[in-house]
């Protein structure tokens, strides 16, 4: 199996592949990793194998995949968001299955009328005549530096819209099966990737390996079994809940952390079940605060649980400003590790020092 | 039932020169099919390109079927105005009458496999692409056997397999989603074109300059039609655009001036233009119409133009009484037979109006259908989600 994984992996000849495949040579045992760079180059160069329909529109794609399939599948597009995701919109209208790349999320919002009025509600409006087959990728969410207009995170925008999918990978096994979920599903997917997470290598199994690995989509993933409170994040901040179980778990509280995978549909159920056990619960986001992600996990799980509930949700969210550029600035805009673990141990009703 | 006439070529106006002046009987109007020789009402003017020639063929059998298509046209937005004058029509209402040349020129020069998208003002380019009578005003009132089933309303009509791409709320919007409908045709080799339709309004949007951009630069055959009927809702060309010569605005791309109260220059020069498009790539139509409407029903589109205006171009240029000026003075048929036309029009589309009040209003299950194509039993809730939920399929 492992020779068979193998081989795959030099079949993606990139330049951006090899370091995974050096990786691969130094693992003798069965532990295999990927970068999510390479998980979702792989997913889309077999996707693209596997239907012809399938072809990517954005700014200065990726070179491996323009190599092998030619400029008539790989289109590179000049900077301007509002004519080429309405193009590509149109194309899916025809029956193609685009994958639109955005440089950023926060460049969606030049194309946003299209993604909104022209991708999400045609099947509605058409009374299913004409679905829309599409998926927007990108980074979303704050990189390290950028500043203020490219920094924000769109997940509870794009959420907030009945007729789209909004999915949030988090390592490699996410990057690889959501991403093909997305692009084999017929409607509207918005895919929200992070830039800092390209180039974080994750282990990875050979059934995430095999071309025909795929995740369900609205299925949220209980990455780490706990029973004293819930930590519900997407994105990087899964990252930092995992770190902040780790240090919860020193000082005896046992966390249950949940991968959400996909911001719409929500994984409700997979949430009110972990909140019915552990009867707490601190919702985990990068974004701005208000009208977020975590506010409607709140208000489902007042809806659904409230009888378990033994204290307060707690939300932990990106600063309600707008990013600031200076280093120290900055780190007090993004949740970190130790935000989380104050929370967790408020819902814990315990005295946090 | 036909009688037997001599066309005497001796009756022809200046206009025509009939090749068919050797024939004595003159056959049943719905099937003659020799050709007629004619020229449009004023040649083409041409933007980086060689202008089509104003002489277009035409048949007896073609002229009818104009004039009883775009007669149609007419009585149903009018009928259409009525209904919405009687509170059977809600919302967003936008007519078309003074602009049918441009939807039975257009039509006439395509096939099925060629891709129309419009804006909002689509009910008679729906019906030129195939829809029913019956599709309209259900639609329209919000009713079961609407073609969007009661869910789009005036401005999502669709007809996919007719390769009709609706009916778009969003100005300008229409023209780069047209641009994609070229370019996947284009990948799928179809040999088939794209006409992206928008109004003078439209013209100045961004988006339609980045659409038309990569359009040229890809190669794709995309056309796209201005239907300038001069006013932008209630904004006059010459007050939106600092350059209303909207068929030169592609600057690199060629462009055609149209007249598009005339059909038969609009068939002739969507005929030129697919050609170009196919071989060439994008290609602008700037079709000169008129709607003697206001942009919606809400508007009594007299506050920005005078009512001379408006009666001034139903005397001059209305493009039915164009054709059957044509037919009359070419003999293909009696004023009599054209008003029976127009009588059995205006039946049909009281017929279908009677038909679509007895239709009923959709489900109220249909709330939830369509959301997705494929809803993977996601959970959907209505106004109260204790009361109310829905599993999408």
């Amino acid at each position: 199996m492992l020779g068979i994984a193998r081989q795959k992996m030099l079949v993606l000849s990139s330049k951006k592949i090899r370091p995974a495949v050096s990786v691969l040579r130094n693992y003798s045992s069965a532990a295999k990793e990927m970068t999510v760079r390479t998980a979702l180059n792989s997913a889309l160069d077999e996707e693209m194998s596997a239907d012809s329909k399938v072809f990517l529109m954005g700014e200065e794609i990726t070179k491996g995949l323009l190599d092998k399939y030619g400029p008539e599948r790989v289109l590179d597009t000049p900077i301007t968001e509002a004519g080429f995701t309405g193009i590509a919109v149109g194309a899916a209208y025809y029956g193609l299955k685009p994958v639109v790349e955005f440089m950023t999320f926060n460049f969606s919002m030049q194309a946003i009328d299209h993604i909104i009025n022209s991708a999400a509600k045609s099947n509605y409006m058409s009374a299913g005549q004409i679905s829309v087959p599409i998926v927007f990728r990108g980074p979303n969410g704050a990189a390290a530096g950028v500043g203020a207009q490219h920094s924000q995170c769109y997940a509870a925008w794009y959420a907030a819209c009945p007729g789209l999918k909004v999915l949030t990978p988090y390592n490699s096994e996410d990057a690889r099966g959501l991403l093909k979920a997305a692009i084999r599903d017929p409607d509207p997917v918005v895919f929200l990737e992070n830039e800092l997470l390209y180039g974080e290598s994750f282990p990875i199994s050979d059934e995430v390996l095999d071309s025909s690995f795929c995740l369900p989509i609205g299925k949220a993933k209980i990455e780490r079994k706990g029973k004293h409170v819930t930590i519900a994040a997407y994105s990087k901040m899964v990252g930092y809940s995992l770190k902040a179980a780790e240090i919860l778990e020193k000082d005896g509280i046992d966390a249950e952390v949940i991968n959400l995978r996909s911001i719409r549909p929500l994984d409700r159920t997979t949430i009110n079940d972990s909140v019915r056990k552990t009867n707490r619960l601190v919702t985990v986001e990068e974004a701005f605060p208000q009208h977020g992600v975590g506010a409607e996990i709140c208000a489902c799980v007042v809806e659904e649980s409230f009888a378990y509930l033994d204290a307060p949700v707690e939300r932990i969210a990106g600063a309600d400003v707008p990013m600031p550029y200076a280093a120290n600035l900055e780190r007090m805009a993004v949740p970190q590790v130790e935000d989380i673990v104050r929370a967790a141990k408020r819902a814990c009703y315990r005295s946090v020092p | 039932m036909a009688l037997s006439r001599f066309a005497s070529s001796s009756r022809s106006g200046s206009l025509l020169k009939p090749l068919s002046s050797a024939i004595s009987l003159r056959r049943p109007i719905s099937t003659d099919t020799t050709p007629i020789t004619l020229e449009t009402s004023v040649p083409f003017t041409a933007h980086q390109c060689e202008a089509p020639s104003r002489t277009v063929q035409t048949t007896a059998n073609e002229l009818l079927t104009f004039f009883r298509d775009m007669a149609l046209m007419r009585r149903m937005e009018i009928a259409a105005d009525s209904l919405y004058k009687a509170k059977l029509i809600r919302g967003f209402c936008h007519l078309y009458d003074g602009q049918e040349a441009v939807a039975v020129g257009m039509e006439a020069a395509l096939t099925k496999k060629d891709c129309i998208i419009t804006a909002y003002r689509d009910h008679c380019t729906f019906m030129a692409r195939g829809g029913t009578l019956l599709e309209v005003f259900a639609e329209l009132m919000g009713r079961q056997a609407g073609c969007s089933r009661g869910k789009g309303g005036s401005m999502h009509f669709y007809k996919k397999d007719s390769n009709f791409y609706g009916g778009h709320g969003i100005v300008g919007a229409q023209v780069p989603l047209g641009c994609g409908l070229a370019f996947a045709q284009k990948y799928s080799k179809d040999e088939a074109v794209t006409f992206a339709l928008y109004g003078d309004g439209a013209a100045n949007q961004g988006q339609l300059f980045e659409a038309l951009n990569i359009s040229a630069l890809w190669d794709l055959p995309a056309i796209l039609v201005c239907e300038n009927n001069h006013y932008g809702m209630g904004t006059a060309e010459w007050r939106a655009a600092k350059s209303p010569a909207y068929y030169k605005r592609g600057d690199y791309a060629p462009g055609l001036k149209v007249d598009g109260m005339d059909v038969l220059a609009v068939k002739q020069a969507c005929t030129f233009a697919k050609e170009h498009a196919l071989k060439n790539g994008p290609i602008i139509l700037e079709m000169d119409t008129y709607r003697y409407h206001g942009h919606s029903m809400s508007d009594p589109g007299s506050t920005y133009r005078t009512r001379d205006e408006i009666t001034g171009v139903r005397q001059e240029r209305d493009p039915i009484e164009r054709i059957r000026k044509l037919i009359l003075s070419h003999d293909l048929a009696t004023e009599k037979e054209l008003k029976d036309i127009e009588k059995e029009v205006r039946k049909e589309v009281d017929d279908a109006i009677a038909q679509a009040k007895e239709n009923p209003v959709p489900e109220s299950s249909e709330l939830f259908t369509n959301v997705y194509a494929k809803g993977l039993g996601v959970e959907s809730f209505g106004a109260d989600r204790k009361e109310v939920r829905a599993t999408l399929p």
